[in-house]
């Protein structure tokens, strides 16, 4: 009695507390997210479809467009590849200095995009990096070109793969593993067959987050583009360019495409999450 | 001899989970690897099926030099406390994979899935998830997945630890019964001596990493190797300075017998058919000793009763370095 008492009186107590949260977050996220996306989209559309006609007939923003999907998917291939990898490495692995790895692979998310931009300069620079020149001689170009953006997409979304698939790996742990080895199954079969269906919607999860992160991807890019018209220009340089431009009705066209890809990304995950079983 | 280990050693840093070991287990038989928890016969297990790399010694599997074999190669099948079920494959395709991986045809798969699975009873739940099956189906389901690639040796890895009492029971008379039927090697790990003594041909008991003996149930039993084993297989009480079982002794009420302990029984206990007489000998030792009513109801005896207790004859004896149970100091070990 005594208890149920406390219990009802705390529930009672709660609930305008909780209201006060509700209402709180709700306002902040509004004026924080969905306020100003949509703006973003209201402009964009101002003048009806005038200006997401203009950008779409435009053959340097369709260049863009079609760059930074390439490089996009491009970079979501190798970090997906490279970050199961280390993934079944980090989970299924002991050796020295795998604490030093995992913490490493965190620096991509906490190095400002433009520090990374800098960095790879320094390294795969055609004039003076530390790689760079003989690489060039080899006929290779990294910096100034799709590669070194590539390189960078690929550096800031390095972790996201990572992140979903560990949890994933740790939780199924290994022994369907071990029992597909016993039964004749040797370690790419075994990959094949049990290890990936098992880890099947982290790495979804880890693809689509990815991919939203790199096609938004802007401070690496543009201090490795060059940012050459036509060339090296993805989606988010040429928002940026359009909007210093005064060209403000491409900016918002463009910069709602963009919002778009986003959007739908984090809708793929919301509907695909509830069958994750978590 | 199906299975030959010989001087193998493994550590985990500091700790020795096997020291030198060295077994032979036979061809055909159902063998239990039997003793107390982190006492090494988990280790032993997946060592046999290359799932643990030994430090030290070498493994032969039906004559062939299986130590380096990684565990696809030595084609054993293995069974797992938790069943290891491939969640997102149905029953059938579970019991498949083994064959699936080894590229038989179609039509032949089928006919040995649908064999393995009238053998475990599954028949009726070919198409569905493991997450569907109750635990004791889980793991019929996962010794017919073992079972499909035709293994030299059966590897059983507390195999029906995690079930309730009831299912667990069962699951253990059909898997003697199912070697029975299928004679094929089988060694399963088990801390459980009921579970050993029930269903095994031979039980190998292992603590500390060591193999403290080998033998049949009745070996086991009945001449005990050393105080480790006899206290790990049954119930002991001690008398004088030998460990022995409570049903193996006597108490005789016969003022002219001189044979045996003089005492004086301090408690009586009934257990169901089983009644348990504390005695306290002249010197202050307490002993326990089991009867059945009949036996306890003819004797006539009751708390503060004279009697004598004696071993009867032939029974497994072991001496102990313990000191002796005293009345000052009541305590149930004795009676396990």
């Amino acid at each position: 009695m005594v208890d149920r008492s406390i219990a009802a009186r705390t529930q009672v107590g709660r609930r305008p507390g909780r209201y006060v949260l509700r209402g709180v977050v709700t306002a902040y996220l509004f004026f924080l997210v969905a306020w100003p996306l949509y703006l973003v989209g209201r402009n964009a559309f101002a003048d009806g479809f005038t200006n997401l006609n203009d950008i779409l007939t435009d053959p340097d923003v369709t260049h863009a467009l079609r760059l930074t999907v390439v490089i996009a998917v491009t970079a979501v291939v190798i970090n997906t590849v490279f970050g199961v990898g280390i993934s079944i490495l980090l989970v299924r692995y002991d050796f020295p200095g795998k604490r030093a790895l995992n913490a490493l692979l965190d620096m991509p998310l906490s190095v400002s995009p433009i520090v990374v931009g800098l960095a790879l300069v320094l390294v795969y620079g055609g004039r003076d990096g530390w790689f760079g020149p003989t690489l060039e001689a080899a006929g290779l170009q990294i910096i100034f070109a799709v590669p070194g953006m590539v390189l960078a997409t690929v550096f800031v979304a390095l972790p996201l793969v990572i992140r979903e698939v560990v949890p994933v790996l740790q939780e199924v742990g290994d022994e369907q593993e071990q029992a597909a080895r016993s039964l004749g199954a040797n370690a790419l079969q075994t990959f094949r067959r049990i290890t990936l269906p098992s880890i099947k919607w982290g790495v979804i999860y880890g693809v689509v987050l990815s991919l939203a992160r790199s096609l938004g991807e802007f401070g690496a890019v543009k201090v490795v583009s060059g940012n050459v018209l036509g060339q090296t220009r993805t989606a988010t340089l040429v928002v940026e360019e359009k909007y210093l431009n005064f060209d403000k009705g491409g900016a918002y066209a463009t910069a709602f495409l963009l919002a778009l890809v986003a959007v739908a990304c984090i809708i793929v995950v919301s509907v695909l999450r509830p069958k994750e079983d978590r | 001899m199906s299975i030959e280990i010989v001087n193998v050693g493994k550590r985990f840093g500091d700790f020795v989970a096997l020291d030198d070991v060295s077994v032979s287990i036979p061809s055909g038989r159902l063998t239990a690897l039997l003793g107390p928890s982190g006492g090494g016969k988990s280790t032993l297990l997946r060592i046999v099926a290359g799932l643990e790399r030994a430090d030290t010694g070498k493994i032969e599997i039906e004559g062939v030099d299986a130590t380096g074999l990684p565990p696809q190669k030595r084609n054993v099948g293995f069974v797992f406390q938790h069943y290891a079920a491939f969640k997102h494959l149905s029953v059938r395709r579970n019991v498949a994979f083994g064959l699936e991986i080894r590229k038989r045809p179609k039509d032949e798969i089928r006919r040995r899935v649908d064999e393995l699975l009238a053998l475990v009873h599954l028949e009726q739940f070919a198409d569905r998830l493991p997450a569907q099956l109750s635990g004791g189906q889980r793991q019929r389901m996962a010794l017919a997945r073992a079972l499909a690639v035709e293994p030299t040796v059966l590897l059983l890895d507390e195999p029906f630890g995690a079930l309730d009492a009831k299912v667990r029971k069962e699951l253990r008379d059909w898997l003697r019964r199912l070697h029975d039927e299928v004679h094929v090697t089988t060694v399963f790990v088990t801390h459980d001596q009921e579970e050993a003594l029930e269903v095994a041909d031979e039980i190998v008991v292992i603590n500390d990493g060591r193999v403290e003996q080998i033998g049949s149930p009745d070996e086991l039993y009945d001449r005990p190797a050393n105080e480790f084993v006899m206290r790990f297989l049954g119930p002991v009480t001690q008398l004088g300075d030998q460990l022995v079982r409570p049903h193996d002794l006597q108490l005789s009420t016969d003022p002219a017998d001189a044979s045996g302990v003089p005492g004086r029984v301090t408690r009586v206990t009934r257990i169901g058919f089983e009644i348990r007489v504390e005695v306290t000998a002249d010197d202050g030792q307490t002993v326990t000793v089991t009867l059945t009513r009949n036996e306890f109801l003819a004797l006539g005896i009751q708390v503060d009763s004279t009697v004598r207790v004696r071993l009867a004859p032939n029974s497994p004896t072991t001496t102990t370095s313990a000191p002796a149970q005293r009345a000052a100091a009541p305590s149930l070990a004795a009676t396990h």
